[in-house]
């Protein structure tokens, strides 16, 4: 963990990342990007903006999406989060991980760890089923390579096959 | 950011007990943090209210809701009370901002978020709002997004909230708490015109939490509506939004309710034109009388004269699907 990040204004935090338990010092004013990508080297989820304008610092916080960006590290204690990092089954990828391949729903990349990760907690949160639904649901995420036809086409695609995993582990994961 | 102390009471009492000129407090922290990374916001102190036990969606004798001030603006979206009985409050706020920032934004935050302006975000600038007697560069700079109505010289700002629309019309209540007790604020008394104050945006104390937002009994499930108009099709704020309910018998109109977005400092109802709806048909002709009146006194500046055509425009067509059920 880098020096920089450690000093007397640190205050410890306990919470649960990609299903490991991690006790950790933040200083109050880091976000939760910043924790994620400065200080424990998971830079899989993005800064776009950092106001949360754009989705690509998207994580699930207690199961529910949210713009690490605008969220206080410290305010994290006790929560389980879940980064692009946590979302694949050792080798075997998510299926909405494997949906954006088949699609092919990127060109740059940038956006795509927020695109899943938003893309699982919408799924969760059962509300989008039709196409119209689908691109309301994602629309707190922007591609600025404008992918979103394939994403929309690998969303579509990835819902069922998420009902049916959850389903066979008996709770969403 | 500027480095902050951060403390997380678990009452009530003990935050109302923290809160000063120096220290501010946190709920989603969408607005507040976005505002502190600009520098516009410099809280030496974070009171983080998550803990406090305000999450709750109560049924009132009425029929009405008691909803807790750190419910997140996508739970009360989805409550089932809320969808059968308020829809208007439902449409409101999932016409606003993303889903991630609704799942992170509470209710009580959403009434104390700051305006959008350009030059009150920019620190280069004067803003009468973020530094009072500085002067307000928007009455001849910019001012596509600015006020039409009820505006001052010293502020042209607009309230960015689609959630408050709906519960001005709905005349939601605040609940509040302070260091010398509760006390209770009607929702169009809540916020502010800017007058020569701009700096101050609502009615709170500066010791004042807000625990709870109640709604008064349902009239209008059957009739009513939100129209959203903004630059594109979703995640942009306002330029125009209506939120309209009738209560209606037969053929005539018993009650309505009308409130506007995007057009003033705060949500912007007129009950006069209200009013003119009461005891008249849900026809074409009567919602363009109520919104040519509505809209009699607006002053547009040099670059939102549209907002006035676009406004008039936004309300028949609000009026006419609440009239006609609600569905678009
Ligand atoms: C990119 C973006 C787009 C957005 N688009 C829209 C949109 O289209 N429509 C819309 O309506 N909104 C929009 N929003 C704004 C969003 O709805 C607000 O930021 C949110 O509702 C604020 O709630 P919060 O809990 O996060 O508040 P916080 O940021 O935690 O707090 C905001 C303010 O309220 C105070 N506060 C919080 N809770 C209480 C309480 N209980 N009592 C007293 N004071 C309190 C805080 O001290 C702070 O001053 C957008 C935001 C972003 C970042
Ligand atoms: S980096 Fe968080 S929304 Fe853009
Ligand atoms: S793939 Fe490049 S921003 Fe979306």
């Amino acid at each position: 963990m880098s020096e920089i990040y450690q000093d007397e204004a640190c205050q410890a935090v306990t919470l649960t990342l990609n299903g490991t338990p991690r006790q950790l010092k933040v200083q109050p004013w880091v976000t939760l990007l910043d924790l994620l990508r400065d200080q424990l080297d998971l830079v899989g989820t993005k800064k776009g903006c950092d106001h949360g304008q754009c989705g690509a610092c998207t994580v699930l916080r207690n199961g529910k999406r949210v713009n690490a960006c605008l969220t206080l590290a410290i305010m994290c204690d006790g929560d389980d989060l879940t980064t692009i990092e946590g979302l694949a089954d050792g080798d075997r990828l998510h299926p909405m991980q494997q949906a954006f391949i088949t699609h092919d729903a990127f060109q740059c990349g940038y956006c795509t760890p927020g695109q899943i990760c938003s893309a699982v907690g919408m799924v969760q949160e059962g509300r989008a089923c039709t196409r119209e639904e689908i691109k309301e649901g994602m629309s707190g995420n922007l591609c600025r390579c404008g992918a979103y036809g394939n994403i929309i086409a690998a969303v579509e695609e990835a819902i069922p096959l998420m009902q049916t995993a959850q389903t066979d582990a008996g709770g969403p994961r | 950011m500027t480095p902050f102390t951060y403390c997380k009471p678990s009452s009530i009492s003990e935050a109302v007990g923290l809160m000063g000129p120096t220290s501010q407090l946190i709920a989603g922290g969408t607005n507040l943090l976005d505002l502190m990374k600009e520098n516009i916001a410099r809280p030496e102190q974070l009171v983080d209210i998550t803990g406090l036990p305000l999450t709750g969606v109560e049924e009132t004798a009425d029929g009405g809701l008691m909803i807790g001030a750190l419910v997140s603006n996508a739970d009360l979206a989805w409550h089932p009370l809320v969808e059968q009985r308020f829809p208007l409050l439902s449409q409101a706020i999932l016409a606003g901002a993303s889903p991630q920032l609704r799942n992170m934004a509470s209710t009580g935050g959403n009434l104390l978020q700051r305006t959008r302006c350009y030059y009150f975000y920019d620190t280069g600038t004067p803003c009468n709002k973020r530094e009072p007697g500085s002067g307000c560069p928007a009455r001849a700079g910019l001012n596509r997004i600015h006020a039409i109505l009820g505006a001052s010289d010293a502020c042209v700002a607009v309230h960015p909230s689609d959630m408050c629309v709906a519960l001005a019309a709905l005349e939601a209540v605040v609940h509040v708490q302070g260091r010398s007790g509760k006390r209770h604020i009607a929702f169009a008394d809540f916020h502010r015109l800017p007058g020569d104050t701009p700096e101050r945006d609502n009615t709170l104390a500066d010791d004042e939490l807000i625990i709870a937002i109640e709604l008064p009994r349902p009239r209008f499930e059957q009739h009513s509506h939100y129209l959203k108009i903004r630059d594109r099709a979703s995640y942009a704020f306002a330029l125009i939004s209506v939120a309209a309910a009738l209560e209606l018998d037969g053929e005539r109109i018993v009650e309505a309710r009308l409130a506007l977005g995007g057009v003033a400092h705060k949500p912007w109802r007129d009950t006069s034109v209200e009013g003119l709806l009461k005891g008249q048909p849900p026809t074409t002709q009567t919602f363009e009388q109520a919104a040519d009146a509505l809209l009699s006194n607006a002053q547009p500046l040099l670059h939102n004269g549209f907002k006035v055509k676009l406004a008039r425009r936004a309300i028949v067509r609000a009026l006419t699907v609440a009239a006609a059920g609600g569905q678009a």
